[in-house]
């Protein structure tokens, strides 16, 4: 089956003051029609960078290296043109802040049928009927939510749900989800995360859910990368990255959720990595995690590690995987 | 929305009426007598006192006040002590140059700021956007009446496009009277239009940055169509404001000006009325262009509601 989107070696850096930073480095990873797929690492690890790579909106002052490729094209040759046809019509996002996301200015049918006025070739009255249909399926019965509601008189889960009617409204094949609930209370969070489960299963859209948190990405997820500092570390199904994690940092991630059957010691504490993410202008030679590490050798401080294969789909970047046998 | 209507309205009639106050209680307050300044300082004292009384000096504070404002109510504003003419009609005269004229400028002003502005946006830390805003800083330090006699010198006299000064009336045509309003429009416009464009680039390149620009264009919209329609409105608060203050300037600024250009419109009016005591014109003008800042206040108020809709009242969609 050839992936509907793949990222190769996706390097990003950024114009600062202080020069050119790189953010992320050598990203690879592929979408297959239908799957779902996630992303997870702790925030600034260039999770949202990698999905604004794949839109094309990456900043003015951003460099891009490597290639991402959408239903076999190469975006880096498409025209602005051909690039406005794909964003919100064949790959569409949903962005984490809700309250900020949405034009306070304009009602919220307004902005759920723009896209479809660009995208399909449908007048205004068909664009409000298909607005409607859409509100109806993310939640919001226009029985009571009228199109002419404005942002601010919505909540955050409403809002959040809108943005989803807004991502779905051509019904693209990929849908790429940042953090879509990071912003929202843990009761509004489940629902959420059902919705666009429920969405992306009943429409065979391709998912890349894009989440600091493990739980999301267990939940909504088949296949996933943990990313750190702006590298994948490692790769493989869902199953066996939550089964079997080899890398220390992805060890350090779970060990890092607290687990309510287990009884903590009065002097016992919840687990923490030691040490602070390396800011991205002042990362190690070597690998990224070394200073950080509790298995750390010299050649970690030496040469970033490559990835390897674990065993299937299963890969890490590390010179000491931590062994389950 | 009909709430938040009403509760501007009462709002902008209690300032009338303060102001109204204010203004009859400083100009009673300030020396100066409309009675002996009109007979001289040679005057009999029995032909003053009669005069006082004929003109209604000489009663009661309060009494005066009623007058003055049911005069105003009724279109009956008293004669001129100096011009001896009605001074509805002195003023409507003079209003039907200044109001086109400021009109004139804040439209000129307005077309020439927004687009800039926007544009210098776009272009941020690029060679057209340190140009605009080059020309905009050239505009801001540049005071109006010296670039009101540039203007005269170089298309009046230089180049015999435009007349110097003066004002043809409206009954000559509307070419020919819009002509002789060209010169001080421009004058007004452009030191106006460097802030306001100004204004607009700041207030854009905040919008520019916000999430929901990011979220118009994953839907495919173009930057340029981001820009204008989902940027501009959301930029347009803080320069609402600025013209609101503006429009005030201008009616300031339309004093120099007139003089400049020799335009027979309310600052030269005020002008006149002030250096010869011509106290009732002088009460009324001032009323006038306090009005007029009030009024101009409650239309902010209005366009503010009608761009942003969270200033419209509560859950009032």
């Amino acid at each position: 089956m050839m992936p509907v989107l793949e990222v190769k070696d996706l390097s990003v850096s950024l114009h600062t003051p202080r020069g050119l930073v790189r953010l992320i480095s050598q990203i690879d990873f592929s979408l297959n029609p239908g799957e779902k797929f996630g992303i997870v690492g702790e925030s600034g690890c260039g999770k949202s960078l990698t999905a604004l790579s794949i839109m094309s909106l990456l900043p003015a002052n951003a460099i891009m290296s490597g290639e991402i490729w959408f239903q076999g094209k190469n975006i880096q040759n498409l025209t602005e043109k051909q690039l406005r046809r794909m964003r919100g019509n064949r790959i569409s996002m949903i962005f984490q802040e809700p309250m900020s996301a949405l034009n306070p200015v304009k009602t919220i049918g307004a902005q759920i049928a723009e896209g479809l006025l660009l995208h399909l070739r449908i007048n205004k009255k068909e664009a409000e009927i298909r607005t409607k249909q859409l509100l109806d399926s993310v939640g919001l019965p226009v029985s009571r939510f009228s199109l002419n509601l404005f942002p601010h008189q919505l909540s955050g889960g409403q809002r959040q749900r809108v943005m989803i009617a807004i991502a779905i409204a051509c019904q693209p094949d990929v849908l790429i989800a940042d953090e879509p609930t990071t912003a929202l209370d843990v009761t509004v969070q489940e629902r959420i995360l059902d919705l666009i489960n429920e969405i992306v299963e009943d429409s065979r859209m391709s998912l890349l859910m894009i989440s600091h948190d493990l739980g999301i990405i267990a939940q909504t997820t088949e296949r996933m990368v943990v990313m750190y500092a702006g590298n994948i570390v490692e790769s493989g199904t869902t199953v066996d990255v939550f089964q079997s994690m080899v890398h220390p940092y992805t060890y350090g991630l779970f060990s890092a959720i607290p687990k309510p059957n287990r009884h903590l010691h009065a002097r016992e504490r919840l687990y923490s990595i030691p040490g602070q993410v390396p800011e991205p202008d002042a990362r190690p030679v070597g690998c990224n995690f070394a200073d950080r590490c509790f298995q750390v050798e010299e050649i970690c401080r030496i040469t970033p590690p490559d990835m390897k294969i674990i065993h299937g789909q299963h890969k890490v970047a590390c010179y000491r995987p931590i062994s389950h046998k | 929305m009909r709430l938040f209507l009403l509760k501007r309205m009462i709002s902008t009639v209690l300032t009338l009426i303060v102001a109204s106050v204010v203004i009859f209680v400083v100009l009673e307050i300030l020396p100066g007598d409309p009675a002996s300044f009109m007979l001289g300082i040679h005057a009999e004292a029995e032909t003053l006192a009669a005069l006082r009384a004929q003109l209604g000096l000489n009663q009661p504070l309060s009494i005066r006040y009623l007058e003055w404002i049911g005069g105003l109510l009724t279109g009956d504003l008293g004669n001129s002590y100096t011009y001896d003419v009605p001074v509805a009609e002195l003023i409507r005269d003079r209003i039907m140059v200044s109001f086109p004229l400021a009109l004139l400028a804040i439209t000129l002003s307005t077309l020439i700021a927004i687009p800039l502005g926007v544009v210098a946006a776009s272009q941020h830390n690029k060679p057209l956007d340190f140009l605009i805003m080059g020309f905009s800083q050239l505009g801001i330090a540049i005071p109006n009446f010296w670039f009101a006699m540039l203007l005269t010198i170089v298309f009046a006299v230089t180049l015999r496009w435009l007349p110097a000064g003066g004002f043809v009336g409206w009954d000559a045509g509307i070419i020919p009277a819009l002509t002789s309003l060209l010169l001080p429009t421009v004058a007004l416009a452009l030191p106006q239009s460097a802030i306001l464009a100004r204004v607009t680039r700041s207030s854009m390149l905040d919008v520019l940055k916000e999430d929901y620009i990011r979220t118009a264009r994953a839907k495919g919209v173009g930057y340029w169509s981001a820009l204008w329609h989902h940027a501009l409105r959301n930029a347009m608060i803080p320069v609402i404001t600025i013209m609101g203050l503006q429009f005030s300037f201008l009616l300031a600024g339309t004093i120099i000006i007139e003089n400049v250009f020799y335009l027979p419109g309310i600052g030269r009016l005020i002008f006149q009325a002030i250096s010869q005591r011509d106290l009732i014109v002088v009460r009324d003008l001032v009323l006038l262009l306090s009005a007029a800042v009030i009024l101009i206040n409650f239309v902010v108020d209005i366009l503010y509601a009608l761009v942003d809709p969270r200033l419209r009242g509560f859950n009032d969609g």
